[in-house]
Formats: C-alpha cells, sequence, structure tokens
C-alpha cells in the first residue's frame, strides 16, 4: 500500500499544535511506515504537491494565510483544522474587538518605547486582515480537531482513522477544548 | 424579594425600572445602586434585568425614543430607512443633540395595522405612511410635546372580522361567576375538563386537568396567572380580548382561583401593550367595587384580587417558566421543567398559568355547559380559535371560527389572493405552501397559538425567513449556548443566502445546524427557532436553490475588503495588496 501524502502548517496559531503532534514521541517511526510528509515545517518543504491529507493549525490573520490556506485546499483531499485557532480564530482573535488601525498605531505609532514611529509597509510583509477569521469561513473544512492544544494522541487517533480508510472520530476523553 | 405586592405592584422591579427610564431616559449605575437599596435586592440581579429586556437602556435615550417594529407584517425597513435618514440619525443610535432615538424591536402586535411603531416606550402609531412619517418627523424637529400630537394616531381599532363561540354574544360582568359560587370548585374543574378545552397558547394542555394538578399541589398558597405577553410575531387576537373583553378575561381568571384555590392572580401584560394598561386597572377597580373582586367575592367565603405587571419587551417571557421568573422580578429565563409551575411555579407555589384566550373560554363553557362547548369542534380539538391574520390580505384582523376549518376557507374569508406561503403558528409555528392549503386548523393538524401571516407569490420568502431568523438570533435569552450560539450562526448563514454568495456546502451546513440548535436546545424558544428555515428548505427548495453559486464552497466575507484598513493605514494598493 502507498504511503499517505500529509501536509501541514501553521497560519496564524503559535505552533504548540506541531509540538503537540510531536509529543507521539517515538510512534512517529511507527507513522512514517504509513505516511510521508510534504509541504510542513517539519520538511521546509515550500509548496503542497498533490497530497491526502493536509492539517491547518491557526487562523487567518494576514494575505499570505489566505493565499496558503488556498493552496492547502486545492491540493489536500482531506483538509482538518486543527487546534483553538483554526476552528475559533483563538488568541490572534482577540483582537477583533478593536479596530485593525488601532492594533497597528498602538504598535507602530504610539505604542511605549517605540522609535522612528510608522507602519510597516514593505510589500514583503503581508498586509493584514480587518479581523482574525476561523479557517472554515473560507474554505471548505472536512473535519475538526479541536483543543489548545489538541492531544497527541487526538493526532494518533485521527491519522490512524484515516490510514485504515475510517472515519475519524475521536472518543469523549480526547474531546477537549482546553 | 418583594413577596408582598400592592394590588398596584408599583413596587414591582420592572415597574420602578419603566419609571426610572421614562424619567431619566436610561437606568444609570447609580440608580441601580439605589433601586437595589430600596427594593432589597442584590445589584447583580437589578443590573442583570436592566440588561435582560429591551425596553431598558443602560445609555441615555433621545427625548423621543422609537422603537419601529421589524415584523414581516407591522415592520417596514423602507419606511425605517426614511425615517431615519429625515431625522437624521442611526439606527441603534441617540442624536447627538439628544433629541431623539431610532431602533428597532421585533413585532409589537400591531400586524393588522400594517408598519408601526412604539413611542416612549408606551404609546403605538400604526399604520404607517410616508406622509405620516412626515408629519411624524415635523412634529419631532419641532420639539412637540406628545400630549399635542393628534389623539387619533394613537388610537388601534379591534379590527373584528368574524365572531364566533367567545365573541359573539355580549358578556355580561359576573355574570358566569354567579353560576359557579354555589358550585364546588371539584364541580368546576370537572366541567372544564368534560368541555374538552386545551390551552391556546399553543401547547394545547388539558386546561381543567391543569387545574386540577394545581388544586391538588400541596403549598402554602396557590396563584393564577393570565399570561398576555403575546410576543409571537404576527399574534394579536390577545390584545383584542384584552381590549374588548377584559371582563370576561377577568372573570376566567377569577373561576381558575375559585377551582384551584388561589388568593392572588397576575396578568402578565406585554410591555407592548402598556396602553392598554389603565383601562385594565379600571375595569379592576369596578370589578372590586361591584365585588367580583376583593374579600368575600359575590359575599361569599372567597378572597381573590388581581394585580397586573407589564413586561418590558422580552418575547421568551412568553415561556410560562420564564414568564414566572420575570414576575419574580428576575431575568426571563426559562426553567428547567420539571417541576411544572402547577406545582412549583410562582415563589415555589402551585400555580396555573393560562393564557388570556383561554380564560375567557372557561368563563363562556361556565354560562353555557360543557356540552354547548365541545359540540363545536372537531374530535381532539373542542370549542373555537381566534386567529390574527395579518400580510397579504384585503382584510386583516381577528377571525374566529370553530377548530377544524380548512386553511383554504380562512384564506377566501380574508381575501387572500395569489398566496405563496402561510405561515402559521408565528416563526416558531410551520411554513406552509399551496399544497397544504387543505389541511384543518386544530391541535391535531396545524396547531397555531393564532398567528396566520399570508405571503403573496411578489414577496421573497429566502427574506422572509431570514427575519424570521433575525428574530430568534435577538429574543434568545442567552441561557445555553446551542440557541444563543445556534440562532446567531443561522441568522448569518441566511443573510449570506439572502447576499446570494451561498454555495451547496452552506445549505448542508444550515441543515446540520438546524438539527443541532433544534434537538438540543434548552426551552422552546431553541426548539422551534430553525422550524422556518427547515420548512423552507422543505416547502420552496426553488427559492433556496436559485440563490446558490455553482461552486464547492464561497467565503463568508468579501476576502479582498477584508485588507481595506491595511492598504489604507500602509498606502498599498499594487497586486499583492489585493485578494
Amino acid at each position: 500500500m502507498s504511503k499517505l501524502r500529509v501536509a501541514t502548517t501553521s497560519l496564524a496559531g503559535c505552533f504548540g499544535c506541531h509540538m503537540s503532534f510531536l509529543d507521539i514521541d517515538e510512534r512517529i517511526i511507527e507513522l512514517l511506515d504509513h505516511v510521508e510528509f510534504n509541504r510542513s515545517p517539519l520538511t521546509d518543504i515550500k509548496h503542497c504537491d498533490p497530497c491526502d491529507i493536509g492539517l491547518i493549525e491557526g487562523g487567518l490573520c494576514n494575505i499570505d494565510n489566505v493565499h496558503v490556506l488556498k493552496e492547502f485546499r486545492a491540493s489536500c483531499k482531506i483538509l482538518i483544522a486543527v487546534g483553538a485557532c483554526a476552528i475559533n480564530g483563538g488568541v490572534p482573535a482577540m483582537r477583533n474587538h478593536h479596530p485593525l488601525s488601532e492594533c497597528l498605531a498602538e504598535s507602530y505609532l504610539n505604542g511605549i518605547g517605540v522609535e522612528n514611529p510608522q507602519i510597516p509597509d514593505d510589500v514583503e510583509v503581508p498586509l493584514l486582515l480587518n479581523k482574525v477569521h476561523p479557517v472554515h469561513e473560507v474554505v471548505k473544512i472536512d473535519y475538526y480537531l479541536p483543543g489548545c492544544p489538541p492531544p497527541a494522541d487526538a493526532f494518533m487517533k485521527v491519522l490512524g482513522d484515516l490510514i485504515e480508510g475510517r472515519e475519524p472520530l475521536l472518543p469523549r476523553t480526547m474531546l477537549r477544548y482546553d | 424579594m418583594t413577596a408582598e405586592h400592592s394590588p398596584q405592584n408599583t413596587d414591582h422591579l420592572l415597574h420602578v425600572l419603566f419609571r426610572e427610564q421614562q424619567r431619566a431616559r436610561f437606568i444609570s449605575d447609580e440608580a441601580i445602586n439605589n433601586i437595589s437599596k430600596s427594593l432589597n435586592l442584590p445589584r447583580a440581579q437589578v443590573e442583570g434585568v436592566v440588561e435582560f429586556y429591551t425596553f431598558f437602556h443602560r445609555k441615555p435615550r433621545g427625548r423621543f425614543d422609537i422603537l419601529f417594529s421589524n415584523c414581516t407584517s407591522c415592520g417596514d425597513t423602507k419606511l425605517l430607512k426614511s425615517l431615519c435618514e429625515k431625522l437624521n440619525v442611526k439606527p441603534g443610535r441617540i442624536r447627538s443633540d439628544g433629541l431623539v432615538s431610532v431602533d428597532q424591536t421585533s413585532c409589537i402586535g400591531m400586524c393588522d395595522h400594517g408598519a408601526s411603531l412604539l413611542l416612549n416606550n408606551c404609546l403605538t402609531i400604526t399604520s404607517l405612511t410616508t406622509e405620516r412619517i412626515d408629519q411624524i418627523v415635523k412634529l419631532i424637529k419641532s420639539d412637540t410635546v406628545i400630549q399635542a400630537w393628534p389623539r387619533q394616531w394613537f388610537y388601534i381599532g379591534d379590527n373584528i372580522h368574524k365572531k364566533g363561540l367567545l365573541l359573539t354574544e355580549p358578556f355580561k360582568s359576573g355574570s358566569a361567576l354567579k353560576a359557579i359560587i354555589k358550585r364546588s370548585s371539584i364541580d368546576v374543574i370537572d366541567e372544564i375538563i368534560a368541555s374538552g378545552l386545551k390551552g391556546r397558547g399553543g401547547a394545547g394542555f388539558s386546561t381543567g386537568l391543569k387545574w386540577k394538578l394545581c388544586r391538588e399541589a400541596v403549598g402554602d398558597t396557590h396563584y393564577v396567572i393570565c399570561n398576555a405577553d403575546e410576543g409571537e410575531p404576527g399574534t394579536f387576537k390577545d390584545r383584542v380580548l384584552l381590549n374588548s373583553y377584559a371582563d370576561l378575561v377577568f372573570e376566567g381568571m377569577t373561576i381558575s382561583a375559585y377551582a384551584i384555590g388561589a388568593k392572588q392572580g397576575f396578568l402578565y401584560l406585554r410591555g407592548e401593550y402598556r396602553y392598554l394598561l389603565d383601562t385594565l386597572n379600571a375595569t379592576l377597580q369596578r370589578r372590586r367595587e361591584t365585588g367580583l373582586l376583593g374579600n368575600n367575592i359575590l359575599g361569599q367565603d372567597f378572597d381573590f384580587d388581581i394585580s397586573i405587571v407589564v413586561g418590558a419587551g422580552a418575547y421568551v417571557c412568553g415561556e410560562e417558566s420564564a414568564l414566572i421568573e420575570s414576575l419574580e422580578e428576575k431575568r426571563g429565563i426559562p426553567r428547567i421543567r420539571p417541576p411544572f409551575p402547577v406545582t412549583q411555579g410562582y415563589l415555589g407555589q402551585p400555580t396555573a398559568v393560562n393564557n388570556v384566550e383561554t380564560l375567557a373560554a372557561t368563563a363562556k363553557i361556565i354560562l353555557h355547559g360543557d356540552h354547548w362547548f365541545k359540540s363545536h369542534g372537531t374530535s381532539q380539538s373542542k370549542g373555537s380559535k381566534l386567529l390574527s391574520v395579518s400580510g397579504n390580505c384585503a382584510r386583516p384582523g381577528i377571525y374566529e371560527y370553530d377548530f377544524g376549518v380548512s386553511l383554504q376557507e380562512v384564506l377566501n374569508d380574508v381575501g387572500a389572493e395569489n398566496v405563496q406561503a402561510v405561515q402559521i403558528g408565528g416563526p416558531a409555528g410551520r411554513l406552509l405552501k399551496p399544497d397544504h392549503f387543505s389541511r384543518s386548523i386544530s391541535f391535531e393538524d396545524l396547531s397555531t397559538g393564532g398567528s396566520l401571516m399570508i405571503f403573496a407569490k411578489h414577496r421573497d420568502m429566502l427574506a422572509v425567513i431570514h427575519n424570521f431568523s433575525l428574530f430568534f438570533a435577538h429574543e434568545s435569552c442567552g441561557f445555553c449556548t446551542p440557541c444563543r450560539v445556534g440562532t446567531r450562526l443561522l441568522e448569518k448563514n441566511m443573510s449570506k443566502l439572502c447576499s446570494g454568495r451561498s454555495t451547496a456546502y452552506d445549505i448542508d451546513e444550515i441543515r446540520h445546524l438546524s438539527a443541532l440548535v433544534s434537538q438540543y436546545s434548552h426551552c422552546g424558544l431553541g426548539t422551534s427557532a430553525a422550524n422556518p428555515i427547515m420548512d423552507g428548505l422543505k416547502n420552496f427548495p426553488n427559492a433556496f436553490e436559485k440563490r446558490l453559486l455553482n461552486r464547492e464552497m464561497e467565503p463568508e466575507f468579501d476576502l479582498d475588503s477584508e485588507l481595506s484598513e491595511a492598504r489604507l493605514m500602509t498606502n498599498r494598493d499594487d497586486p499583492g495588496a489585493h485578494l
């Protein structure tokens, strides 16, 4: 049986979900018998080849996040929103209570200790979205893996189900939102 | 808690807050502190109540405070928009000079009178037209006191077009009470049970059985409550009953008190009907003076009195346990049932809560006997039903039919042509298409609390369903997550559908969400909130499909405009600054 090709990315997240995924420890060796990693911070591959599974950590806070998410949707048969930020916006979405202009002004113009105040406008710097959005508002998401972060066992369970061709289903004990 | 209320109930928290709102045009922190002290209620409870009800505000409202109905029958978004433009005020805001504020509110029960608004939380102006709006704008701009506004604007007619069992014969005050006062209370209950009368509010529980259970329940005292919090959009029958048949209703309450052994009754009147309050109190006073209320009613060993508590704009208080919470000076959040109010209701005592129309019917049954009553209607639905008919028809108003009448017969009588759809029982009821018009109005077929809204062919049904989803999102009490969040998400989904940006995927999401909201919500508001959407998908699939994009998925918002602020701040407009 050919291996499932898996891509992962962290958008507006903290990489905590990736770290939690790596908490599967030595089980990753067994996992690699069944999957190969494509675009991912773990491989440093920059763009997706056609993949079976895409894991998205983090919500959408800037234009680059949107491009990456669209590439994942176009490349992956199954797309999974991983963690609180991808599913609800999470901590980055706390800025949604304030207009973006106020957030930028506080950080780059009026903040304590700011020298040479100016809003970064280099084309290399991705423009921020007015609000932080969960990923399902922009592309179709097939499954949601909740948690902040989801426990390593939950990653194993979802990937294990998919490897064996089952609909992924988390037992209640792994369905946690903290 | 102020358990002992005076007959006029001047110290009820809702009434104290209403007076403060009218006096200061808002309820300040200081006012909350003072009220909490004077009524000996926790500050958090007072503040909670202020935040809960639509008619109380924590920020000042204008000297003229307008609440425009956004119901599909007594609202009009175009007139609202033009009113705001002419007054130079944004909806939901107060004008900078403090003269006027305009906001929207859920159905105010004036559906037979067309577009309507509430003025300063106590007066109602109906039959709005562009001309009338212009006249109102002129009076507001010239700061004319309301006492000088044309009085006829505030007149609200009954529009009764068809009378049946309840409405035909004029009622002689005290006649039913005289008929029961020599009978035992158990005998009275047995007659109500034998009549087959079921609750007219919508749930259809046997009235006599409710009284029997309440009578048998152990408690220090028993209470009678008349539920006049008629908030279901499209319903206005209780307004008419209380305007022209108040004696019949109060007589029904007194009979109920006699049957269950209550000394105190409450009429919980929706805040939108405050204009009826003075007349209702006068009727109560007359009944006291003629020995029909108070101590030793009709010279017998029977004491009972009624006081009126006026709500403050919360649809959910029509649910009986939420209503009781509101009577107890708390936020109107439905209780977990059981225990039901018949065993543990107001202040934990056995309480019979009945609809206005139900109580009116009990007085008639006592007068004419259970045989007279049950000879009308169908096998499972005895007697008659008042229908509040509104929407696209020639003669909107009140129609009383024996149960079993077909929807088509009603539509013929009210002069409805080219009917595309009928919403029966309000947004929480069912949305019907012409194939269903041969069905009958009865508990066993089309059950309704009385609302019947008609939509002609030219109406956009998606906009109607969106309006209903907005209603539920606004009226959710916020207690349980499936309803608080679910109704908001349903509204968002309907809004996206109406804007033509939805795909088949969104429809799947709506179905999924609808099932979740209706299955897991705490009370009837949530469990019925998705009805219009699910009925719409089933009965009017074309209305949905023709708005769909032929794509797998469309973002919920416009991606490029999500970059507008950042483009402005960075002065960028290169291709990389667009999505």
